[in-house]
Order: C-alpha cells, then structure tokens, then sequence
C-alpha cells in the first residue's frame, strides 16, 4: 500500500501540500479538462470521482479485470494502472465518448443487439476494449493465436475470426458469462 | 421494436441496455453526493481472537482523513438480523478479514493510505479452519439452507445397498468458491433530515431496508435504499453485507455522505463463499440401471458467526427413483468467514457429485448415461411422494442427445486422440426447484393511454425491467414501450429478493395481478379518465401463502465435449449444449443470456475456479482476479442453449420457472464426466486443473 502522505480533495479547501498535487489538464472525450489532482489518483479514479464519468468501471483496482479498461490515443489501456498526472496530453476515450450524439457506435449497437450484456459492469470496458482491439488487428498486431508469419513485420490487416477475437478480448473478465454474445457482437462489427 | 402488443416470449430488447452501452447507467458507488467521505475498511490480519488495542493517530495525522471508527467510537447497533452485521461492536476476532476499523477520508488516496496506518494489536486463541471429512467438531443441524430438512431418509438405504448387485461409492471433494461480481459492494450512504438513503449494490433493496431499520434501531419509514443497476451478485448480496451497515453508520456518526467500495480483495472474507463439501455417494442399483438405495451425505462447514449449511444433498431427493434413500448434511463452525448464497446453492455442488456418481454407475453397468438416467424417471418426487407439476427432464436429455449427436458416440474411454488432444464427451442433469415470494405491485393507467408499473424488483442482470414491463403490457394488450417500470427503491411496493430464480415469478405475479386489476377497473369505466389517473395495488401474501400439492422444479440437461492435452493436462472445452425445461420462457433474448451465463460459470466450477483456504494464515489463498480464475473469454467457446416450452398450469399467472441458476447446475458434472470419457481418469476434486490431470495421461 501506498503510505506518501496524501492530501484531501481540493474542494475540500485546505491548503495542499507542496509536490503531492497538481493541477493539470487532461483531454477526455476530445475535451480538455483541468484538474488538481493528489498524484496518486488514478485515470480511473479522476474519471469517476472528480470528472463525473462513472462510465468506465472499477472491478479490481489491480489491472486484472478490464472493467476500467479506456483508450489513450486510441490505444486500450487499464486505467486503474495509469496516473493521471502522467497523462497530460494524452488523449483519453472513455465509453461516454464512443457515440455520435443520438447514434451509437457500431460495437455498442452490436452489444445491444445481441444482448453481449447482463448486469452490465463489465460492458464499457469490453466496449472499449473491443474498440481498442479493432484498432490493434487493422494495424496487423498479432495475437497469442495469430498463425506465425514469416517476418516479424505486420503483413497487413490480422483477421479476426471467433477465436482471435476470444483471444484478444480476454483481459476483460464478465462474470455474468456474456462472452459467446460478445464474440458474435465483434464478429458483427469487424471487417 | 414494433408498436404492436408483443407475444410471450418474445425477444424484447433490455429496457436499460442503452444506459449500459453508452456507460450512463449508474451503479451504488456512483452518486458521489457534494462533500461526500470515502470509506476503507481495516480488516483483522489473523484469523481468530481478540483486538487488544487500536492505535489511530498515525492515521488520524494522515492528510484527509477525518475519523476512524472502531469499536470504541462507532454508533452502536441494536441487534441486527445477520450477525455478520455486527460490525465494530465488540472486540472479537471471528476470522481474517473481520473488519476492525473504518477510515473515513476526503479522497479515496487518503482513506486507502489512513487505513495502512491505523495499527491493531491483537491477541490471538489459536485458530481451526481446515473442513476434513471427520472433522470432530461435525454435527447435524436442524435444517440446510432453504429451510430443507438435513435428515431425510426412506426405506433401509444402508442395507439395499448392501444387497444390491451393482454398488458405487465415491466421495466427492469440492473446495470453497467466490461469486466476485463484477461490481465490488457498495454503499453510498447520507442522511438528510432524519432520513437515510442509501445506493446500495444488492439484491433487494426492501429487505436491506428491513434489515438497516432493525439494526439502526429507525423506522423503516426513515430509509430509503436504491439499487438501480447492480453490477452482478450470483447471491453474494442476496441480503445486505457490513458495507452497507459501515455506510449508514459512519454517514450518521460524521454527518457526512459516505461512500463505501469493498476493494477486490476484501471481498473473499466478507460477502460470502460458496462452503466446502466433502459429498460421499453410494448408489445400489441392479444389473439393468435401476436404482434401489441413494445414499448423498454432505459434510460442510460454517463460520462461528452465523449457521449457513449448503443443501448440497437436497437435489437428491428430487431426481431419480429407488425404495430406499438416506440424504444427510452435517457442518463443523470453524474460524472462517461466513458462506452463504452462490448461484445454485446445493444444486450447484450437490449434482456435480451426483451426476458424477451416476456416470460412474452407467461405466460400470456399460449403460449408456443418458439411458441410465432414463430408466430412474421417477413417477412421483421421490423424496415427498408429491406428483410433479410438470418434469420434463427426460425430454431435455432426448432432446439434447439428438441436438449434440450423442448418439454417435462410442463409449469407451481414451479411445479419440487428435494429435496431442485426447476427444471425450460427457452428460449430466440437471435440477432447480421453484420459488416464489411475496410480492407487491402498482399498476397506474395515466389519462394520456401509458401506463406505469412499481415494484420493488432489482435487475442484477437477468432483464427484470424488460420482462416485467412484457408481463404487464400483456395483461393491459398494450405494447411493452406504453409501460413505463419502476423498480430498484425501497419506497416502491415491496419486492422480494432477486435470489432463488424467484424473481420474475415473484414480482411478476404482483405485476400480473395489479395489470388484472387495473384492467377490469378500466373495463368497468366510460369516458376519460380523471387526470390524476387510476392506480390499483396488489399484493400475492395470499397466493404464496398456500403450499402447492406439486413438487414444482425445473429441469434440464448438459452436453460437453473437451478435448484434453496430453502433454500439459489442459482441459479445453469445445462445446457446450443445454436443453432446459423451465415452464414458459417469457423472454427469449434475455433468458437465452441467463442460460448461457449459468453454464459459463459452471465451466469456471469445473476447470479453473476455487478458493483454498490457507491453514496457517486461515484465510483463502486465492482473493483476487488474477488469482481466483473466473473464466475468461478465450476459455469459452460458443454455448447454446436450447429450451422445452412446458405448459405447467400450476405454476404461476405466467407460466413461469426460474432460469437464472438451473444454467450452473450440472454443468460441472458434464464436463468432468467428458475429461473422464477423453481420458479414462475419474477425479473426483474440483477444478480440473492441469496438475491433477497430468499423473494420469499417457
Ligand atoms: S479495475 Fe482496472 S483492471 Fe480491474
Ligand atoms: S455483463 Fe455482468 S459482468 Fe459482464
């Protein structure tokens, strides 16, 4: 556990101390937001507890869930992991940013669809993940499954069938049991 | 959607789905009311004795932190309904994770920072948390979870199975499971002019309510609590756990909101566990499969807190025939922490030993399992000689065996190899009883042609919004989009717990009944409608008050196949079919998700699950996620789910059984009877790890 003495909240109106906050700006949802911030926070923590986002989850804490799991320039990221502080100029989706207005992104309508969601607590982080995963296999990132290919370098695009996309999507847990749904859905979206 | 009325069953689309995609529904820790604290339990760092001394001026100088609360400082309790609510009371020690002191802060950093400096002294008695199958503590209890008997027995099970041609006698060893829903417990707590309201993350907001009025020593008119999404609980907050109890008491002791979070790894100790079993079967049949004695005796354990005995003998009272049966649980009260609720609680555990037991039976006799369970339909439930409302279980496994191809199948062990993979598969049944609970409900007809129902329902996941909102809408013949649903406050008509597969069948026959009325009210009426509109209440104390003369239970049937490495002893399933017979499905969409979730989590009971608890440190190994393994997707492969509509006019106005379990019950079974088939090696432990596997392969 972590003992740096802390300060408390900034709304809290005490005087903090010298190098354990600072204020920042972060860009979320392609809006820039500025923020004093204990250096321990979180991504996670700054978007649920001081920016008002509760969309991305905390199911762990810990990095082994995926609950929490947001982009960072449009890379999938666990934000449990990540400290805000360090985050300045990055840019940060969170599943509040994925629709366009009225529309829903095409992994959310497919979620929805095909009913990929029971309680729901695992879905923005599967969302964002599956997000995030696209964005991976279009850049030709190989997976754990991806057959070897004679270089090293990406020969375009990874295909993704079901078991690439189980592969890929297995750092975010749904204890409701919603993965053979989830992987239909991402079939529905991917190329 | 259309705009017509929908027929039953028809696969309406999750009321709350939308919220949940865009990231908008809101979860117990995610009110954060202005000024608000942020609660961090300290939890006891040995498994049993006493705190002598709690040393807080470290944490109190922390930056932020406001108080602590321990024992000396905290409000006091009356005496709450489930001791292990008796939080910060007293001094004892009952087993690690206990929680001993509560840090409230201005931020989360400085709570989690405040309670890694409060210093507790303790004295410890030495400590016995180890269930073995002659533990000397064991004793009967007067009842099993559920209200169920612990001692049932017909007939000379003892010495039909002396006599019998064909015996098999196995024990069955299952170690302690975690529920971990995704969503940690939660509370957010505050009080405002003598009323609390609490966001709490459970499975039944009135009975928190109930339950918080009695231990604050408030009226119940005081409280209200919330929960109006809930991340998951698979029966870990089937009642309220200390999170919500340390909420309340802290809002009221500091004045302030509080929010409470259990971290991940807290919870192991505090919300529950499904008990370790040790399950010895005999089974006496003749040479033919029919059966003459079963015999199921569980040995389980509690904590010392509270009397939890998992029923895990019970669903051998329901499913097969024989004269002659005795089904026995005793428990030992160690220094653990308290079981309770998981998916399926004695179903789950007690058909993974049954249905082992009774492929053990068709190997032996070199009957085919499915037929083996065929020739021990019973007539009648066994146990109670009641007829059944309805059992369709061999229609499940007819149904299931033709939809899979088990027929193909050459019975022989270890006998398909595909390069390193050794090919089997299994079967099993599978059972869960109907329950049902008195439920209240409103049905509002505005002047404007919609409608609005209120029910104290909560939807843990299972669509309870959706199909409440069908079961009115076609009651009132209107479209399910003219009803609006209001669920998830303790205000609303009092609901009962989403636990038990009782849910739907519960609120949904108050809804039904308060539609009904609303109905004929409206029937009865010309011209507009005055413009406060028409409201009529019901409630079902009458109907779930009587006893049904029918043995009421779902049935159902799994089909495994996995294939098993040879030279790792990884256990990969490849396929997964369920067939269930659970009355009328009353949403297709959603009941297909519940289904399949169920037969997940039993894959997760099967291959990677399990909590050890650690003799010397008395508590379990496996606390978090990346040590307790849940299933992940790449563990999964493609499941279906398949179902018998059944037409049972003694069940309830929808026609419904419970779904949300049965999907887990069996499932473990199929799948160690599959590794069997693939391997020839019967394990008779959970999970079927790599470890235990590899003496055995080639
Ligand atoms: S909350 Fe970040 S991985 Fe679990
Ligand atoms: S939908 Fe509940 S954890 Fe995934």
């Amino acid at each position: 556990m972590d003992p740096t003495p802390g300060n408390d909240d900034a709304d809290a109106a005490q005087v903090p101390l010298p190098g354990t906050r600072s204020t920042f700006s972060l860009d979320i949802n392609g809006t820039a937001r500025t923020v004093t911030l204990d250096h321990r926070t979180t991504v996670l923590d700054a978007l649920r507890e001081h920016l008002g986002l509760t969309g991305a989850k905390k199911g762990c804490d810990h990095g082994q869930c995926g609950a929490c799991t947001v982009l960072v320039d449009g890379r999938r990221a666990n934000s449990c992991l990540l400290f805000a502080v360090a985050q300045e100029g990055a840019r940060i989706t969170t599943v509040e940013g994925l629709a366009d207005g009225d529309r829903l992104h095409p992994v959310q309508a497919a979620f929805l669809e095909r009913d990929a969601l029971q309680c729901g607590y695992c879905t923005p982080g599967q969302i964002c993940s599956a997000v995030g995963m696209l964005g991976e296999a279009a850049d030709g990132f190989p997976s754990h499954v991806t057959p070897p290919t004679a270089t090293t370098v990406p020969e375009g695009p990874a295909a993704l069938g079901a078991e690439e996309i189980r592969e890929r999507m297995s750092g975010n847990l749904c204890r409701c049991g919603a993965y053979p749904h989830i992987v239909r859905a991402i079939e529905d979206v991917a190329p | 959607m259309s705009q017509a009325p929908q027929p039953p069953g028809a696969p309406v689309v999750r009321r709350e789905g939308r919220e949940k995609v865009t990231g908008t529904a809101r979860y117990a820790a995610e009110h954060a009311p202005p000024g608000c604290l942020y609660g961090w339990i300290v939890p006891a760092t040995v498994p049993g004795g006493v705190v002598t001394a709690t040393r807080t001026a470290d944490a109190l100088a922390v930056p932020g932190v406001h108080t602590v609360l321990t024992p000396d400082n905290a409000p006091r309790l009356e005496d709450p309904d489930d001791p292990i609510l008796s939080v910060l009371q007293d001094d004892r020690v009952p087993h690690r994770g206990w929680p001993v002191a509560l840090v409230l802060a201005e931020s989360l950093e400085a709570a989690r920072a405040g309670a890694a400096a409060v210093r507790v002294e303790y004295r410890t008695t030495g400590h016995d948390v180890v269930l073995t199958g002659d533990h000397p503590g064991l004793y009967t209890p007067e009842q099993a979870n559920g209200g169920h008997p612990a001692v049932r027995e017909r007939g000379d099970a003892e010495a039909a199975f002396a006599s019998a041609p064909v015996r098999i006698d196995a024990t069955y060893t299952l170690g302690g499971l975690h529920n971990h829903p995704m969503e940690p417990h939660a509370s957010t707590a505050r009080w405002a002019d003598g009323h609390l309201t609490v966001h709490d993350s459970s499975q039944g907001s009135t009975t928190v309510r109930d339950s918080l009025a009695r231990a604050l020593g408030i009226d119940k008119d005081h409280i209200t609590v919330i929960s109006e999404h809930v991340g998951g609980g698979f029966g870990s907050k089937g009642t309220p756990r200390p999170q919500v109890v340390l909420a309340s008491m802290a809002a009221r002791h500091t004045g302030r909101p509080v929010q409470l979070s259990l971290p991940r790894r807290y919870m192991a100790a505090v919300v529950g566990h499904r008990a370790p079993t040790v399950q010895r079967v005999r089974l006496g049949a003749d040479r033919e499969g029919v059966l003459a004695s079963v015999s199921h005796e569980i040995v389980t354990h509690t904590s010392t807190v509270a009397e939890f005995v998992e029923q895990a003998a019970v669903p051998a009272r329901v499913m097969y025939a024989s004269p002659h049966s005795r089904t026995a649980h005793r428990v030992t009260a160690l220094d653990v922490p308290t079981p309770s609720w998981m998916r399926a609680p004695g179903e789950a555990s007690g058909m993974y030993a049954l249905e082992s037991a009774m492929d053990e039976l068709a190997c032996a006799l070199g009957i085919d399992p499915v037929e083996l369970r065929l020739r021990n339909e019973p007539a009648a439930e066994p146990d109670s000689g009641r007829p059944f409302s309805s059992r369709n279980l061999a229609a499940c496994l007819n149904d299931g065996a033709r939809r899979f191809g088990w027929h193909e199948r050459d019975p022989g062990p270890a006998a398909r190899q595909e390069g390193p993979w050794l090919l089997g598969t299994g079967v099993a049944s599978a059972t869960y009883p109907v329950l049902v609970s008195k439920s209240a409900a409103s049905a509002h007809a505005a002047p404007d042609g919609s409608y609005r129902i209120g029910v104290n329902a909560t939807d843990i996941g299972t669509g309870a919004r959706t199909v409440l909102a069908q079961i009115a809408a076609s009651v009132l013949g209107t479209p399910p989009e003219n009803v609006r649903i209001d669920i998830g406050n303790s205000d609303l008509p009092a609901g009962s717990v989403a636990g038990g597969s009782s849910g739907t069948a519960s609120w949904g026959s108050a809804v039904h009944k308060a539609a009904t009325g609303l109905a004929g009210r409206l029937a009865g009426r010309t011209g507009p409608l005055p413009p406060e509109g028409v409201t009529v209440t019901a409630d079902t104390a009458r109907e779930t008050g009587e006893e049904s003369p029918y043995a009421r239970h779902a049935f159902g049937a799994h089909f495994v196949e996995v294939a098993v490495d040879s030279l790792t002893g990884e256990v990969r399933v490849r396929r997964m079919l369920g067939v269930f017979a659970a009355g009328h499905i009353l949403n297709s969409r959603t009941a297909r998700s519940q289904f399949i979730g169920g037969m997940v989590m039993g894959l997760g009971m099967a291959l990677t699950e399990g909590s050890t608890m650690d003799p010397v440190f008395g508590d379990f190994t496996e606390n978090d996620l990346a040590s307790y393994h849940v299933p992940s997707c790449a563990d999964v492969p493609d499941i279906q789910a398949h179902w018998i509509d059944e037409d049972d006019p003694h069940l309830n106005p929808m026609g419904s059984k419970g779904i949300g379990e049965i999907g887990i019950v069996g499932t473990a079974a199929a799948i160690g009877n599959a590794v069997r088939h693939a391997t020839g090696a019967r394990l008779r432990t959970l999970p079927l790890t790599p470890d235990k596997l590899l003496p055995y392969l080639p």
